[in-house]
Formats: C-alpha cells, structure tokens, sequence
C-alpha cells in the first residue's frame, strides 16, 4: 500500500443519460486507511458516480485509477477482480440461506476428488471454520452460524453483507447508505464495522444523508450538487451545518480548503 | 491485535453443542407434514380398519402408489425452489413411458430408462430456454409444452400401448424388489435422499435456493441465474421422466396418459411438505412425505366405496384445504 499514491483515483468523470448530465467532470480520491463521504441532495449524482466505480456504468469520458494504474472498470465482475466491493443499499443476502452460507455466496469451497469438484460438493466444514474466522476478525457477533439471514436483525444483516464483502482481502469498499434503515444501536454497531475497516487499511466510501455519521466515521467528504463536485473537504475542519451548507449551494466554497 | 480476545463467535463441538445449536434454528413447520402423514394413517387406521387400510397388501400398495408421486414431486421441489413451475411433468412422464417401451425391447433395461430420461432432459431444457431466453413466464411455456408432450405421445403409436416384455426392466423398476423393498419403494426413496442432497449439499442446490429466494441478488454476487433456472427445470422434467418409467414398469406398458393426471397430486405433495409454491424455500423431504400423504388419501378414498367421480371431487376438495392450509402457516412465519 502506498499512502501517496491514492487507492482510487476518480479524475474528470462524465457520464450523462440522453439530456441529462448525471456527473460534470467530477473527480475523487480515496486513499488506504481512509473513509471518504459522499455527499449530496437526491439527483446530485452519487449513485451514477458509485455505479461508474463499481462497473455498473461505462463513463462518457474520465479516468479511473486503481493503486496508480488506469483501470476501465467494464463489469461488476471486473470490478471485484481490481479490487472493489460494493454494498448496495438491498444487500444483496438471501434470506433462506444461513450466515455460513452467504458469506461464501458463489465463493463456495468445494471438496476435492473428481466427484466433489465434478458436482460442486460443498465443503462445509472449511466454510463455517473460515466463517468463523472471518466474522471474529471483523468483531462481527451473530448469534449463530446456522441461523438464516431471515431470521436476523437489519443490522446484523448488514453486518453480513460487509462482512462478505471485505473478507476477500477487498482494498477498496463502496456503501451505500449502510445504517439508513437501522435502530441506533445496531447503526453504531455498523459504524464500529467501518472503523474496523478502516484500521485494518481499507480504503472506504460511505454514501450518506446523515451528518451525524459524517463525523462519526469520515476523514474526508466529498459533496457533489447536479453533478458537479462542491466541496471535498477535511471533516476535521467543518462543521455538520457548513456540510449542510455545501449540500444545499449556500455556501460555495467547499473546493477552495 | 489480540486475536483471542476478539475471538466472540466460538464454533460449537461435539454432539450436545451442535444439537443445541441446530435447536435454535430449526423451524417447526418443517415438521408438520410428518405430523400429518402419522395423523393421516391413524384416522384412517381406525376409520377403514374394517376395509383392510392396515392389511400387509394394502399398506405395500399405499408405497407402490406414492413412489412415482414422490419422484416427480422431489423433481418439482426444485423447479419451485428456483421460483419457477413445471405443468408439463404429467405428460413428461407419459411420453418417457412410451420412450422406455420403445427402446428397451431392442436395447435392453439401462439404455431404455437413460433414453426416457434423456427425453426428459431435452424437454425440461427446451421449457428452460423459452422460459429464460424469451422471457416467458415458466408456467405458461411449460402449460404449452404440457399440451404439445401430451400431443406427441398420442401420436407415437396411434393412442395405443406399448407392451414391455424386458424382464430385467420390469424387475428393477417396478414389479420386482431388491430383498425385502420393492423396487418402486427403492428407487423413490433413493431419489429422495439424492435430491435433499443436492439440495442441501451441492453448491447448485445452494445456488437454486438463491435464485428463487432473491434472483437480482443472485445475479449480483455473480451467480449464473440463467443456467440455473434452465438446469432447475430440466432436473424437474428429467424426475418426471424417470416417474413415468416407474409407472411403465409397475404395469409392464408404455401408455399415453400414464401419469398425465398428476400434475396436481405431486404439486400438492411438494406444497404440504414445506416447499414455498412461490421459491425461495424447498424441502426434498418433505416432498417425499407428502407423497405419502396424497398417496393415503387416494387410497382411502378409494376404501371408502367413493365412486371414481365422487373422488375426484373429493380429492380436489382435500388439495385445495391441505394447501391453503400449509400456504397460510407459511405465510404467518
């Protein structure tokens, strides 16, 4: 890991549907070790950007590098082949299947032997062993292995999907809205997931409308208004009420620290 | 780090913990079609004991009549699991049977059965394709097929039966046993436990489950749903093959309605055993028990003295109770 060069740098990104122009030029870095806050009203054009990193979208012009080397992210596929994970807001777990069971979701051990690999005998024992493994290194608590997603808290199940998504030695993590539908524990319980993290070096996007998580978790924000980036500032720096601000154009000069 | 501390999720061992653990989990409806089977054969127990329900004869029937059931309905689970629906099953098996007594007088027993099965194969395939490809509701392509199966095995040989006289065949399949277990209770029960392993301990039964749970979300981790919901109903179709080759092998012909009426049977079956109509849950044993339990009520229907129409109204009267019932417990939880 390189701490100067970012893990992720996003420069001059277009991308506009029909008439619309969904982002203007708009350009981003995040780096290892850092959560960065994407900010922005509904339509601003956060999600387009998100879907651009993570594959879903094909950019009309911009470059997107990755540990310093451009990368054209083609596919959510390619996308987790260069590193980059994405939770979206639906989580994408199954609910009849079991904790075990979805972290490893088509990541599944199969035993060896001509008839395990021919069939794609599951290697149960190694799954919930790693499982177990994993969930503890990200301080995760889940009552069972066995229990099916459905039978989980909102916030547990979050915890799942994050889980899943940064146990595969993932550098760089996408969340969208993460705690938006959660009770306040288990929303601070996610927040210490993404403290976890970003200790342990990962290098993470946090969408959010929540000023409070802003400064909870985030080194950088990032605000982006009709597609166009506004401000990207050091958290550190500014209060909830002049993120607000750059939020909703009152103030302008969120580019100038 | 101190990865001791942190260690918060123990993995439970030995017997006790993991019973403890598969306590906290496990569901009780799971258990009510065992419940009902048990509750089923007491009533009628008491009820038709004066009619032979409990004669060694009659009790070995109930088994003869509920395997091809059972067959089928594990097929079934897996097209439902995979939030699709196989109508076409009951002239799949029809077809296979006429497929089977073509083939077996020349080619003997193996080649005879796998010939059936593959024909099921590639109809289960072709109802996948339309279904996937063009986007089709499954159980409108698989109504069409139903009709154009069912079509061609009243012209594979002009409506009319096809004796099978390969001894070989007729014992592995139907008439004969393997010691003590009649070959027809073999092969249901030997299918059963190879789906509720596939289900439960293949990577595709997993991936199945997921498709039918939440197909987007499938999609999104990289699962070929596509693949999945084709080879789902060609595991379906390939069951109701094999079906109709029980049923050819138990009364020695290929015929062109063997099997066509049981589409409903085998889905109710599927249903009362826990399997979520709508995917996303399947239960390959309970698919099997509820074979038992439609195979029972048959046969008490028919103790009771009901005439064939009488039945038949009293049947659909019972599929439509039991479903709605196991339907709405599922739907509490």
């Amino acid at each position: 890991m390189n701490a100067e060069v970012g893990a992720l740098e996003v420069s001059n990104l277009c991308k506009s549907f029909r008439a619309v122009q969904a982002l203007d030029g708009v350009s981003l870095s995040l780096r290892y070790g850092q959560v960065t806050a994407l900010l922005g009203d509904n339509g601003a054009g956060k999600s387009t950007l998100v879907k651009c990193i993570s594959g879903v979208h094909l950019p009309d012009s911009g470059t997107i590098n990755i540990d310093g080397v451009e990368q054209t992210v083609s596919s959510p596929k390619a996308a987790r082949r260069l590193g980059i994970e994405t939770v979206h807001q639906t989580l994408a777990v199954i609910d009849p299947l079991d904790v075990v069971e979805n972290l490893f979701l088509n990541r599944e051990h199969t035993r060896g032997g001509i008839f395990g690999r021919l069939f794609g005998v599951l290697d149960k024992k190694r799954m919930r062993r790693e499982a177990s493994e994993i969930l503890s290194r990200l301080d995760i608590r889940i009552p069972s292995l066995r229990r099916p997603l459905a039978a989980l808290s909102g916030g547990q199940r979050q915890a799942v999907a994050i889980g899943r998504a940064v146990a595969w030695g993932q550098q760089i993590v996408l969340l969208d809205e993460p705690a938006a539908a959660l009770g306040v524990e288990q929303a601070a319980r996610v927040l210490d997931l993404i403290r976890g993290l970003r200790d342990s070096g990962v290098a993470v996007l946090l969408i959010t409308h929540n000023m409070d998580r802003v400064t909870a978790v985030c080194d950088r924000a990032v605000v982006l208004r009709q597609g166009r980036k506004t401000a990207d500032v050091d958290v550190g720096l500014v209060s909830k009420d002049d993120l607000v601000a750059f939020i909703t154009g009152s103030r302008t000069d969120g580019l100038a620290q | 780090m101190n990865q001791d501390s942190r260690a918060v999720l123990l993995v439970p061992s030995g017997a006790r913990a993991r019973l403890e653990e598969w306590k906290q989990n496990v569901e009780p409806r799971q258990f009510v079609v065992y419940a009902a089977a048990l509750l089923i054969f007491l009533l009628f127990a008491v009820l038709l004991h004066d009619d032979g329900f409990l004669r060694s004869s009659n009790l070995i029937n109930i088994g003869r009549q509920s395997a091809p059931i059972a067959v089928m309905a594990v097929g079934m689970s897996f097209a439902l699991a995979s939030s699709e629906i196989d109508l076409s099953i009951g002239s799949v098996a029809a077809l296979s049977s006429l497929v089977a007594a073509s083939v077996v007088g020349d080619h003997g027993f193996l080649i005879g059965a796998l010939a059936a099965i593959a024909a099921g194969a590639f109809i289960g395939l072709v109802n996948g394709m339309i279904a996937v490809k063009v986007r089709i509701p499954s159980f409108l392509v698989t109504l069409g097929t139903f009709g154009i199966v069912s079509g061609i095995a009243r012209n594979w040989n002009d409506l009319s039966s096809i004796p099978i006289r390969n001894d070989t065949f007729l014992s592995v399949f139907g008439a004969g046993s393997f010691g003590p277990v009649s070959s027809l209770l073999f092969w249901a029960v030997a299918v059963g436990i190879l789906g509720h392993f596939a289900l439960h301990y293949l990577r595709w039964g997993r991936h199945v489950l997921s498709v039918g749970s939440d197909r987007f979300a499938a999609k999104a981790v990289g699962i070929k749903t596509d693949r999945i919901r084709i080879t789902a109903l060609m595991v379906s179709a390939m069951a109701a093959s094999f079906a109709g080759v029980l049923l050819a092998s138990r009364i020695a012909v290929g015929r062109h309605d063997l099997g066509e009426d049981l589409l409903l049977t085998v889905i109710a079956a599927v249903v009362i055993g826990g399997t979520n109509l709508f995917g996303g849950r399947a239960s390959v044993a309970g698919a099997v028990a509820g074979s038992v339990v439609m195979a029972m009520l048959n046969n008490g229907l028919i103790l009771m003295g009901l005439r064939v129409s009488d039945q038949l109204i009293a049947r659909g009267v019972i599929i439509i109770l039991a479903v709605s019932l196991s339907m709405r417990e599922q739907k509490e939880s």
